[in-house]
Protein backbone atom coordinates (compact mmCIF):
# COMPACT_ATOMS: atom_id res chain seq x y z
CA UNK A 1 0.00 0.00 0.00
CA UNK A 2 1.67 3.35 -1.02
CA UNK A 3 1.48 6.24 1.12
CA UNK A 4 -1.54 7.96 1.38
CA UNK A 5 -0.48 10.85 2.84
CA UNK A 6 2.47 13.30 3.58
CA UNK A 7 1.86 12.86 7.21
CA UNK A 8 2.06 8.69 6.93
CA UNK A 9 5.05 9.44 4.89
CA UNK A 10 6.99 11.52 7.21
CA UNK A 11 6.09 9.09 10.47
CA UNK A 12 7.80 6.28 8.08
CA UNK A 13 10.84 8.59 7.78
CA UNK A 14 11.38 9.75 11.23
CA UNK A 15 10.52 5.80 12.68
CA UNK A 16 13.12 4.29 10.43
CA UNK A 17 15.33 7.03 9.88
CA UNK A 18 15.17 7.19 5.86
CA UNK A 19 15.11 10.27 3.90
CA UNK A 20 11.67 10.45 2.02
CA UNK A 21 13.03 9.50 -1.50
CA UNK A 22 14.55 5.84 0.21
CA UNK A 23 10.77 5.59 2.18
CA UNK A 24 9.51 5.93 -1.42
CA UNK A 25 11.86 3.65 -2.89
CA UNK A 26 11.29 0.50 -0.10
CA UNK A 27 7.64 1.03 -0.75
CA UNK A 28 8.19 0.76 -4.73
CA UNK A 29 10.05 -2.22 -4.25
CA UNK A 30 7.67 -3.83 -1.64
CA UNK A 31 4.76 -3.03 -3.44
CA UNK A 32 6.28 -4.66 -7.27
CA UNK A 33 8.27 -7.51 -5.68
CA UNK A 34 11.07 -6.12 -6.90
CA UNK A 35 14.54 -5.61 -5.73
CA UNK A 36 15.54 -1.51 -4.39
CA UNK A 37 18.12 -1.90 -7.27
CA UNK A 38 15.96 -3.35 -9.99
CA UNK A 39 13.87 0.09 -8.99
CA UNK A 40 16.62 2.17 -9.31
CA UNK A 41 17.22 1.05 -12.55
CA UNK A 42 14.00 1.39 -13.88
CA UNK A 43 14.00 5.09 -12.06
CA UNK A 44 17.43 6.04 -13.94
CA UNK A 45 15.65 4.61 -17.27
CA UNK A 46 12.96 7.24 -16.28
CA UNK A 47 15.86 10.32 -16.03
CA UNK A 48 17.53 9.27 -18.79
CA UNK A 49 14.73 9.49 -21.13
CA UNK A 50 13.93 12.76 -19.76
CA UNK A 51 17.59 13.87 -20.47
CA UNK A 52 16.91 12.20 -23.97
CA UNK A 53 14.13 13.76 -24.60
CA UNK A 54 15.16 17.04 -24.37
CA UNK A 55 18.28 16.65 -26.63
CA UNK A 56 15.47 15.15 -28.82
CA UNK A 57 13.73 18.74 -29.72
CA UNK A 58 14.21 20.32 -33.67
CA UNK A 59 13.80 23.79 -33.93
CA UNK A 60 11.99 23.69 -36.95
CA UNK A 61 9.57 21.03 -36.42
CA UNK A 62 5.69 22.10 -36.12
CA UNK A 63 3.00 20.22 -34.73
CA UNK A 64 0.64 18.72 -37.32
CA UNK A 65 -1.69 21.07 -36.27
CA UNK A 66 0.57 24.08 -36.98
CA UNK A 67 0.16 25.45 -33.91
CA UNK A 68 3.30 25.14 -31.77
CA UNK A 69 6.62 23.85 -32.44
CA UNK A 70 9.16 26.52 -32.56
CA UNK A 71 8.48 28.28 -29.25
CA UNK A 72 12.22 26.69 -27.46
CA UNK A 73 13.30 27.46 -29.75
CA UNK A 74 12.49 31.18 -30.05
CA UNK A 75 13.20 31.59 -26.57
CA UNK A 76 16.74 30.06 -26.71
CA UNK A 77 17.49 32.90 -29.81
CA UNK A 78 16.23 35.66 -27.09
CA UNK A 79 17.90 34.37 -24.33
CA UNK A 80 21.24 34.36 -26.34
CA UNK A 81 20.82 37.68 -27.78
CA UNK A 82 19.03 39.80 -25.42
CA UNK A 83 19.17 40.34 -21.33
CA UNK A 84 16.05 38.24 -20.16
CA UNK A 85 14.28 40.17 -17.38
CA UNK A 86 14.38 36.24 -15.52
CA UNK A 87 17.81 36.52 -15.99
CA UNK A 88 19.87 33.64 -17.89
CA UNK A 89 19.00 30.88 -15.31
CA UNK A 90 15.35 31.26 -15.34
CA UNK A 91 15.11 32.04 -19.38
CA UNK A 92 16.96 28.28 -19.59
CA UNK A 93 13.96 26.50 -17.47
CA UNK A 94 11.58 28.43 -20.00
CA UNK A 95 13.27 27.09 -22.98
CA UNK A 96 13.37 23.80 -21.82
CA UNK A 97 10.05 23.51 -20.51
CA UNK A 98 8.69 24.93 -23.81
CA UNK A 99 11.17 22.25 -25.74
CA UNK A 100 9.45 19.26 -24.15
CA UNK A 101 5.56 20.39 -24.54
CA UNK A 102 6.65 21.26 -28.24
CA UNK A 103 8.31 17.77 -28.33
CA UNK A 104 5.36 16.19 -27.01
CA UNK A 105 2.53 18.12 -29.46
CA UNK A 106 5.08 17.06 -32.41
CA UNK A 107 4.67 13.45 -31.49
CA UNK A 108 8.43 12.87 -30.04
CA UNK A 109 9.17 10.84 -26.98
CA UNK A 110 8.29 12.40 -23.68
CA UNK A 111 8.06 11.07 -20.21
CA UNK A 112 4.34 11.48 -18.45
CA UNK A 113 5.03 13.34 -15.76
CA UNK A 114 2.39 12.79 -14.06
CA UNK A 115 1.17 13.25 -17.49
CA UNK A 116 1.74 14.43 -21.17
CA UNK A 117 0.22 17.13 -21.01
CA UNK A 118 2.40 18.60 -18.03
CA UNK A 119 5.32 16.54 -19.29
CA UNK A 120 7.95 19.84 -19.63
CA UNK A 121 7.42 20.96 -15.71
CA UNK A 122 9.60 18.23 -14.11
CA UNK A 123 12.88 17.96 -16.95
CA UNK A 124 12.43 21.75 -17.05
CA UNK A 125 13.41 22.19 -13.58
CA UNK A 126 15.45 18.95 -12.66
CA UNK A 127 17.35 19.05 -15.80
CA UNK A 128 18.18 22.38 -16.36
CA UNK A 129 19.37 22.22 -12.73
CA UNK A 130 21.40 18.90 -13.47
CA UNK A 131 23.26 20.97 -16.53
CA UNK A 132 24.21 23.97 -14.88
CA UNK A 133 25.41 23.23 -11.33
CA UNK A 134 27.86 20.37 -10.63
CA UNK A 135 25.17 17.49 -9.05
CA UNK A 136 25.43 13.77 -9.03
CA UNK A 137 23.08 11.31 -11.19
CA UNK A 138 22.50 9.89 -7.98
CA UNK A 139 21.15 13.04 -6.62
CA UNK A 140 19.14 13.55 -9.67
CA UNK A 141 17.33 10.40 -9.77
CA UNK A 142 16.55 10.45 -6.01
CA UNK A 143 14.62 13.55 -6.65
CA UNK A 144 12.60 11.52 -9.30
CA UNK A 145 11.47 9.33 -6.46
CA UNK A 146 10.59 12.32 -4.25
CA UNK A 147 8.50 14.06 -7.06
CA UNK A 148 7.22 10.04 -7.98
CA UNK A 149 6.29 9.84 -4.06
CA UNK A 150 4.71 13.06 -3.96
CA UNK A 151 2.57 12.37 -7.31
CA UNK A 152 0.92 9.76 -6.06
CA UNK A 153 0.24 10.86 -2.57
CA UNK A 154 -1.27 13.60 -5.06
CA UNK A 155 -3.38 10.74 -6.90
CA UNK A 156 -4.24 8.70 -3.55
CA UNK A 157 -6.68 11.79 -2.25
CA UNK A 158 -7.08 13.88 -5.41
CA UNK A 159 -5.91 13.17 -9.41
CA UNK A 160 -3.62 13.62 -11.53
CA UNK A 161 -5.97 14.42 -15.00
CA UNK A 162 -7.27 17.64 -16.48
CA UNK A 163 -10.83 15.10 -17.24
CA UNK A 164 -10.94 14.62 -13.78
CA UNK A 165 -9.61 17.79 -12.09
CA UNK A 166 -9.26 20.92 -14.38
CA UNK A 167 -5.24 22.10 -15.04
CA UNK A 168 -4.33 22.06 -11.66
CA UNK A 169 -3.99 18.03 -12.01
CA UNK A 170 -1.71 17.83 -14.41
CA UNK A 171 0.31 21.46 -14.49
CA UNK A 172 -0.40 22.10 -10.73
CA UNK A 173 0.77 18.61 -9.37
CA UNK A 174 3.60 18.48 -12.18
CA UNK A 175 4.22 21.85 -10.41
CA UNK A 176 3.98 20.37 -6.65
CA UNK A 177 6.34 16.91 -7.60
CA UNK A 178 9.10 19.39 -9.37
CA UNK A 179 9.04 21.45 -6.08
CA UNK A 180 9.70 18.99 -3.54
CA UNK A 181 12.01 17.32 -6.04
CA UNK A 182 14.25 20.60 -6.25
CA UNK A 183 13.79 21.00 -2.91
CA UNK A 184 15.46 17.75 -2.59
CA UNK A 185 18.37 18.22 -4.39
CA UNK A 186 19.42 21.55 -3.16
CA UNK A 187 18.94 19.79 0.62
CA UNK A 188 15.65 20.40 1.69
CA UNK A 189 14.30 19.01 4.68
CA UNK A 190 12.03 16.11 4.94
CA UNK A 191 8.60 18.51 5.92
CA UNK A 192 10.75 21.00 3.56
CA UNK A 193 9.43 19.10 1.10
CA UNK A 194 6.26 19.24 1.38
CA UNK A 195 6.07 22.94 2.23
CA UNK A 196 7.39 23.49 -1.21
CA UNK A 197 4.75 20.97 -2.84
CA UNK A 198 1.83 23.07 -0.95
CA UNK A 199 3.05 26.51 -2.02
CA UNK A 200 3.23 24.97 -5.67
CA UNK A 201 -0.25 23.96 -5.29
CA UNK A 202 -1.57 26.05 -3.74
CA UNK A 203 -0.34 29.02 -6.51
CA UNK A 204 -1.81 26.95 -8.82
CA UNK A 205 -5.11 25.83 -7.19
CA UNK A 206 -7.98 26.47 -9.56
CA UNK A 207 -6.83 26.32 -12.65
CA UNK A 208 -8.74 25.26 -15.72
CA UNK A 209 -8.07 22.72 -18.86
CA UNK A 210 -9.21 24.29 -21.41
CA UNK A 211 -7.36 23.04 -24.69
CA UNK A 212 -8.16 24.55 -28.16
CA UNK A 213 -9.67 22.08 -30.47
CA UNK A 214 -9.29 19.55 -27.59
CA UNK A 215 -5.60 19.52 -28.77
CA UNK A 216 -2.59 19.60 -26.05
CA UNK A 217 -1.20 22.36 -27.55
CA UNK A 218 -3.00 25.61 -26.50
CA UNK A 219 -2.18 26.69 -23.92
CA UNK A 220 -0.73 23.29 -22.60
CA UNK A 221 2.96 24.08 -23.91
CA UNK A 222 3.06 27.49 -22.44
CA UNK A 223 1.75 26.31 -19.11
CA UNK A 224 4.18 24.05 -18.51
CA UNK A 225 6.31 26.90 -18.08
CA UNK A 226 4.18 28.24 -15.02
CA UNK A 227 4.72 25.08 -14.09
CA UNK A 228 8.20 24.89 -13.95
CA UNK A 229 8.75 28.43 -12.39
CA UNK A 230 6.06 28.13 -9.74
CA UNK A 231 8.03 25.47 -8.66
CA UNK A 232 11.51 27.02 -8.06
CA UNK A 233 9.59 30.19 -6.38
CA UNK A 234 7.83 27.88 -4.05
CA UNK A 235 11.40 25.39 -3.98
CA UNK A 236 12.92 28.50 -3.01
CA UNK A 237 10.36 29.95 -0.30
CA UNK A 238 10.55 26.62 1.47
CA UNK A 239 14.17 26.90 1.45
CA UNK A 240 14.09 30.14 2.88
CA UNK A 241 12.16 28.64 5.86
CA UNK A 242 8.74 30.18 4.63
CA UNK A 243 6.01 27.34 5.33
CA UNK A 244 3.25 26.67 3.95
CA UNK A 245 0.32 27.54 6.83
CA UNK A 246 -2.23 25.00 5.63
CA UNK A 247 -0.26 21.38 6.06
CA UNK A 248 0.29 19.67 2.36
CA UNK A 249 -2.34 17.17 2.71
CA UNK A 250 -5.10 19.70 3.50
CA UNK A 251 -3.99 21.46 0.44
CA UNK A 252 -4.26 18.58 -1.58
CA UNK A 253 -7.55 17.52 -0.54
CA UNK A 254 -8.63 21.41 -1.07
CA UNK A 255 -7.49 20.75 -4.35
CA UNK A 256 -9.52 18.07 -5.07
CA UNK A 257 -12.91 20.29 -3.21
CA UNK A 258 -11.95 22.51 -6.47
CA UNK A 259 -11.99 19.87 -9.01
CA UNK A 260 -15.06 18.58 -7.77
CA UNK A 261 -16.33 22.26 -8.08
CA UNK A 262 -15.11 22.80 -11.43
CA UNK A 263 -17.49 22.58 -14.25
CA UNK A 264 -17.58 20.18 -16.81
CA UNK A 265 -17.19 22.59 -19.63
CA UNK A 266 -13.31 23.53 -18.07
CA UNK A 267 -12.25 19.56 -17.37
CA UNK A 268 -10.56 18.79 -20.61
CA UNK A 269 -13.71 18.76 -22.92
CA UNK A 270 -12.57 22.22 -25.19
CA UNK A 271 -16.13 23.51 -24.11
CA UNK A 272 -14.59 26.50 -21.94
CA UNK A 273 -12.09 28.87 -21.32
CA UNK A 274 -10.11 29.83 -23.84
CA UNK A 275 -10.79 27.11 -26.04
CA UNK A 276 -14.83 28.72 -26.69
CA UNK A 277 -13.05 32.06 -27.02
CA UNK A 278 -13.62 33.40 -30.37
CA UNK A 279 -10.07 32.95 -31.72
CA UNK A 280 -9.87 29.12 -30.04
CA UNK A 281 -13.52 28.16 -32.16
CA UNK A 282 -12.27 29.64 -35.43
CA UNK A 283 -8.91 27.24 -34.96
CA UNK A 284 -11.20 24.45 -34.15
CA UNK A 285 -13.45 24.99 -37.56
CA UNK A 286 -9.67 25.15 -39.61
CA UNK A 287 -8.95 21.99 -37.93
CA UNK A 288 -12.17 20.50 -38.33
CA UNK A 289 -12.58 22.01 -42.27
CA UNK B 1 -3.88 3.11 -7.96
CA UNK B 2 -1.09 2.09 -9.84
CA UNK B 3 2.54 2.31 -8.62
CA UNK B 4 5.16 4.88 -8.90
CA UNK B 5 5.84 4.26 -13.07
CA UNK B 6 2.62 5.31 -13.27
CA UNK B 7 2.79 8.54 -12.14
CA UNK B 8 6.53 9.22 -13.37
CA UNK B 9 5.36 7.66 -16.88
CA UNK B 10 5.10 6.05 -18.88
CA UNK B 11 7.89 6.95 -21.64
CA UNK B 12 6.02 7.54 -24.71
CA UNK B 13 5.78 9.03 -28.06
CA UNK B 14 3.60 12.38 -27.28
CA UNK B 15 1.10 13.71 -27.36
CA UNK B 16 -1.50 12.08 -25.20
CA UNK B 17 -1.20 9.17 -22.86
CA UNK B 18 -5.13 8.67 -23.50
CA UNK B 19 -5.32 9.04 -27.22
CA UNK B 20 -1.51 8.10 -28.26
CA UNK B 21 -0.16 6.04 -26.01
CA UNK B 22 -3.46 4.30 -25.37
CA UNK B 23 -4.29 4.01 -28.65
CA UNK B 24 -0.65 2.28 -30.02
CA UNK B 25 -1.37 -0.21 -27.21
CA UNK B 26 -5.19 -0.96 -28.00
CA UNK B 27 -3.42 -2.03 -31.52
CA UNK B 28 -0.47 -3.86 -30.30
CA UNK B 29 -2.64 -5.65 -28.29
CA UNK B 30 -5.55 -6.49 -31.44
CA UNK B 31 -2.37 -7.62 -33.14
CA UNK B 32 -1.30 -10.09 -30.39
CA UNK B 33 -5.30 -11.77 -30.38
CA UNK B 34 -4.66 -11.83 -34.01
CA UNK B 35 -1.45 -13.77 -33.41
CA UNK B 36 0.06 -12.24 -36.49
CA UNK B 37 0.19 -8.80 -38.40
CA UNK B 38 -2.41 -8.35 -40.13
CA UNK B 39 -2.62 -7.96 -44.24
CA UNK B 40 -5.38 -5.87 -44.54
CA UNK B 41 -7.24 -3.57 -40.92
CA UNK B 42 -10.51 -1.51 -41.01
CA UNK B 43 -10.16 0.68 -38.17
CA UNK B 44 -13.31 2.66 -36.78
CA UNK B 45 -13.00 5.29 -34.41
CA UNK B 46 -15.55 6.38 -32.06
CA UNK B 47 -16.22 9.54 -29.54
CA UNK B 48 -13.51 11.37 -28.75
CA UNK B 49 -10.85 9.29 -30.77
CA UNK B 50 -13.27 10.49 -33.77
CA UNK B 51 -13.66 14.11 -32.78
CA UNK B 52 -9.93 14.77 -31.81
CA UNK B 53 -7.82 11.68 -33.09
CA UNK B 54 -6.32 13.18 -35.72
CA UNK B 55 -4.74 15.99 -34.22
CA UNK B 56 -3.97 13.05 -31.14
CA UNK B 57 -2.00 11.07 -34.00
CA UNK B 58 -4.61 8.49 -32.61
CA UNK B 59 -4.51 7.24 -36.32
CA UNK B 60 -1.09 6.57 -36.54
CA UNK B 61 -0.59 5.35 -33.13
CA UNK B 62 -3.60 2.60 -34.19
CA UNK B 63 -1.68 1.67 -37.27
CA UNK B 64 1.74 1.88 -35.45
CA UNK B 65 0.70 -0.78 -32.82
CA UNK B 66 -0.63 -3.44 -35.08
CA UNK B 67 2.30 -3.03 -36.69
CA UNK B 68 3.47 -3.86 -33.48
CA UNK B 69 5.13 -0.71 -32.28
CA UNK B 70 4.65 -0.10 -28.70
CA UNK B 71 4.07 3.30 -27.33
CA UNK B 72 7.85 4.72 -26.94
CA UNK B 73 8.64 3.70 -30.68
CA UNK B 74 9.87 6.55 -32.73
CA UNK B 75 8.28 5.59 -35.61
CA UNK B 76 4.88 6.03 -34.50
CA UNK B 77 4.65 9.22 -35.82
CA UNK B 78 5.64 7.62 -39.62
CA UNK B 79 3.66 4.76 -39.44
CA UNK B 80 1.37 4.99 -42.12
CA UNK B 81 4.49 4.97 -44.32
CA UNK B 82 6.11 1.92 -42.45
CA UNK B 83 2.59 0.24 -43.40
CA UNK B 84 3.05 0.95 -47.35
CA UNK B 85 6.51 -0.69 -46.65
CA UNK B 86 5.36 -3.61 -45.15
CA UNK B 87 2.19 -4.54 -47.03
CA UNK B 88 -0.33 -3.65 -44.47
CA UNK B 89 -3.39 -2.23 -45.82
CA UNK B 90 -5.60 -0.26 -43.59
CA UNK B 91 -8.61 1.95 -43.62
CA UNK B 92 -9.92 4.42 -40.67
CA UNK B 93 -13.51 5.81 -40.26
CA UNK B 94 -15.13 7.36 -37.90
CA UNK B 95 -18.06 5.35 -36.53
CA UNK B 96 -21.05 6.07 -33.50
CA UNK B 97 -21.03 2.88 -31.72
CA UNK B 98 -23.86 3.25 -29.26
CA UNK B 99 -23.09 3.74 -25.30
CA UNK B 100 -19.38 2.65 -25.94
CA UNK B 101 -16.85 5.06 -23.70
CA UNK B 102 -15.82 7.90 -25.45
CA UNK B 103 -11.92 6.84 -26.47
CA UNK B 104 -13.11 3.69 -28.45
CA UNK B 105 -11.79 1.83 -31.01
CA UNK B 106 -12.64 -1.16 -33.46
CA UNK B 107 -10.47 -3.12 -35.38
CA UNK B 108 -11.11 -5.50 -38.20
CA UNK B 109 -7.84 -7.66 -38.68
CA UNK B 110 -7.69 -9.99 -42.22
CA UNK B 111 -4.81 -12.12 -43.29
CA UNK B 112 -4.83 -15.21 -45.90
CA UNK B 113 -4.97 -18.59 -43.83
CA UNK B 114 -5.99 -17.62 -40.72
CA UNK B 115 -10.05 -16.32 -39.84
CA UNK B 116 -10.67 -12.84 -39.82
CA UNK B 117 -11.48 -11.56 -36.54
CA UNK B 118 -12.52 -8.02 -34.55
CA UNK B 119 -11.58 -6.32 -31.55
CA UNK B 120 -12.97 -3.68 -29.62
CA UNK B 121 -10.99 -1.52 -27.08
CA UNK B 122 -11.19 2.10 -25.51
CA UNK B 123 -8.59 4.18 -23.68
CA UNK B 124 -8.98 4.64 -20.11
CA UNK B 125 -5.70 6.95 -19.50
CA UNK B 126 -2.24 6.81 -18.67
CA UNK B 127 -2.00 4.46 -21.25
CA UNK B 128 -3.95 2.02 -19.86
CA UNK B 129 -6.57 0.56 -21.88
CA UNK B 130 -9.41 -2.30 -22.21
CA UNK B 131 -10.51 -4.83 -24.28
CA UNK B 132 -14.10 -5.52 -24.18
CA UNK B 133 -15.51 -7.15 -27.01
CA UNK B 134 -13.67 -10.07 -29.11
CA UNK B 135 -15.59 -11.36 -32.39
CA UNK B 136 -19.01 -9.78 -30.85
CA UNK B 137 -18.47 -11.54 -27.34
CA UNK B 138 -18.11 -8.69 -24.30
CA UNK B 139 -14.99 -9.18 -22.61
CA UNK B 140 -13.38 -7.18 -20.21
CA UNK B 141 -9.50 -7.43 -19.64
CA UNK B 142 -5.73 -5.08 -19.82
CA UNK B 143 -3.57 -7.15 -21.12
CA UNK B 144 -1.42 -5.69 -17.96
CA UNK B 145 -1.11 -9.11 -16.84
CA UNK B 146 0.04 -12.46 -18.37
CA UNK B 147 -3.36 -13.66 -19.71
CA UNK B 148 -4.14 -16.50 -21.64
CA UNK B 149 -7.68 -15.81 -23.92
CA UNK B 150 -8.60 -18.98 -25.30
CA UNK B 151 -12.26 -19.00 -27.39
CA UNK B 152 -13.50 -22.45 -26.82
CA UNK B 153 -17.14 -24.26 -27.63
CA UNK B 154 -19.52 -23.59 -25.00
CA UNK B 155 -20.36 -26.92 -23.09
CA UNK B 156 -19.29 -29.11 -20.29
CA UNK B 157 -15.61 -29.94 -19.36
CA UNK B 158 -13.80 -26.99 -21.20
CA UNK B 159 -13.05 -25.00 -18.33
CA UNK B 160 -11.96 -28.47 -16.59
CA UNK B 161 -10.02 -28.74 -19.20
CA UNK B 162 -7.79 -25.44 -18.79
CA UNK B 163 -7.34 -25.53 -15.48
CA UNK B 164 -6.08 -29.35 -15.49
CA UNK B 165 -3.60 -27.84 -17.98
CA UNK B 166 -2.25 -24.79 -16.03
CA UNK B 167 -2.18 -26.86 -13.09
CA UNK B 168 -0.14 -29.61 -14.25
CA UNK B 169 1.85 -27.55 -15.72
CA UNK B 170 2.19 -25.28 -11.65
CA UNK B 171 1.06 -22.39 -13.11
CA UNK B 172 -1.34 -20.15 -10.22
CA UNK B 173 -4.47 -18.84 -11.62
CA UNK B 174 -4.80 -15.41 -10.56
CA UNK B 175 -8.16 -13.99 -12.02
CA UNK B 176 -10.67 -15.90 -14.57
CA UNK B 177 -13.48 -14.78 -16.04
CA UNK B 178 -15.99 -16.74 -18.94
CA UNK B 179 -18.13 -14.88 -21.41
CA UNK B 180 -20.38 -16.58 -24.19
CA UNK B 181 -22.23 -15.36 -27.20
CA UNK B 182 -25.21 -17.72 -26.53
CA UNK B 183 -26.27 -21.08 -24.82
CA UNK B 184 -23.72 -23.48 -26.46
CA UNK B 185 -22.37 -20.68 -28.68
CA UNK B 186 -18.95 -19.27 -28.97
CA UNK B 187 -17.31 -18.83 -25.05
CA UNK B 188 -14.29 -17.14 -24.53
CA UNK B 189 -12.31 -17.70 -21.06
CA UNK B 190 -10.04 -14.84 -20.14
CA UNK B 191 -7.49 -16.14 -17.15
CA UNK B 192 -4.82 -14.27 -15.63
CA UNK B 193 -2.06 -15.91 -14.55
CA UNK B 194 1.35 -14.87 -12.25
CA UNK B 195 3.41 -17.03 -14.63
CA UNK B 196 4.87 -16.84 -18.60
CA UNK B 197 3.28 -19.95 -19.71
CA UNK B 198 5.56 -22.39 -21.81
CA UNK B 199 4.88 -22.76 -24.94
CA UNK B 200 4.19 -26.61 -25.00
CA UNK B 201 1.07 -25.94 -22.59
CA UNK B 202 -0.37 -23.38 -25.17
CA UNK B 203 0.33 -26.29 -27.88
CA UNK B 204 -0.94 -28.55 -26.08
CA UNK B 205 -4.51 -26.93 -25.46
CA UNK B 206 -4.45 -25.87 -28.64
CA UNK B 207 -4.47 -29.59 -29.87
CA UNK B 208 -7.79 -30.36 -26.99
CA UNK B 209 -11.62 -30.68 -28.47
CA UNK B 210 -13.77 -28.02 -28.29
CA UNK B 211 -11.13 -25.10 -27.83
CA UNK B 212 -10.82 -23.28 -30.64
CA UNK B 213 -7.80 -20.75 -30.41
CA UNK B 214 -5.69 -19.96 -28.01
CA UNK B 215 -3.87 -16.90 -27.49
CA UNK B 216 -1.26 -15.37 -24.82
CA UNK B 217 -0.28 -11.94 -24.03
CA UNK B 218 2.62 -11.79 -21.81
CA UNK B 219 3.14 -8.89 -19.45
CA UNK B 220 6.55 -7.56 -20.66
Amino acid sequence: MSYQSMEEAYERCERDSLEFWKAVQLEDAHERGVSEEDSWNQMKYMWQAMLDGLDAYEPDLMSRSGLVGTEGAKMDAYRKSAEPLCGDYIAKVISNALKMGCNNACMKRIVAAPTAGACGVLPAVLVTYYREFEVSEEKMIEAMYVAAGVGQIIANRAYLAGASGGCQAEIGSGSGMAAAAICHVRGGETEQLGHACAMALKNLMGLVCDPVAGLVEVPCVKRNVVGAVNALSAADMALAGIVSQIPVDQVIDAMKEVGDKMDVTLRETALGGVAMSPRGQEVSEELNA
Amino acid sequence: MGNIFDILGPVMVGPSSSHTAGAARIGLIARQLFGRQPEKATVYLHGSFAATGKGHGTDKALIGGLLGMKPDDMRIPDSFNVAKDEGMEFVIENKDFKEAHPNTARIYMEAEGIPSMWVQAYSIGGGRIRVCKLDGIDVNFSGESNTLIIRNVDEPGRVKDVSVALSDAQINIATMQLFRDKKGGIAVMVVEIDEVIPQEVIDNLVGKPGIIRVKFLSSN
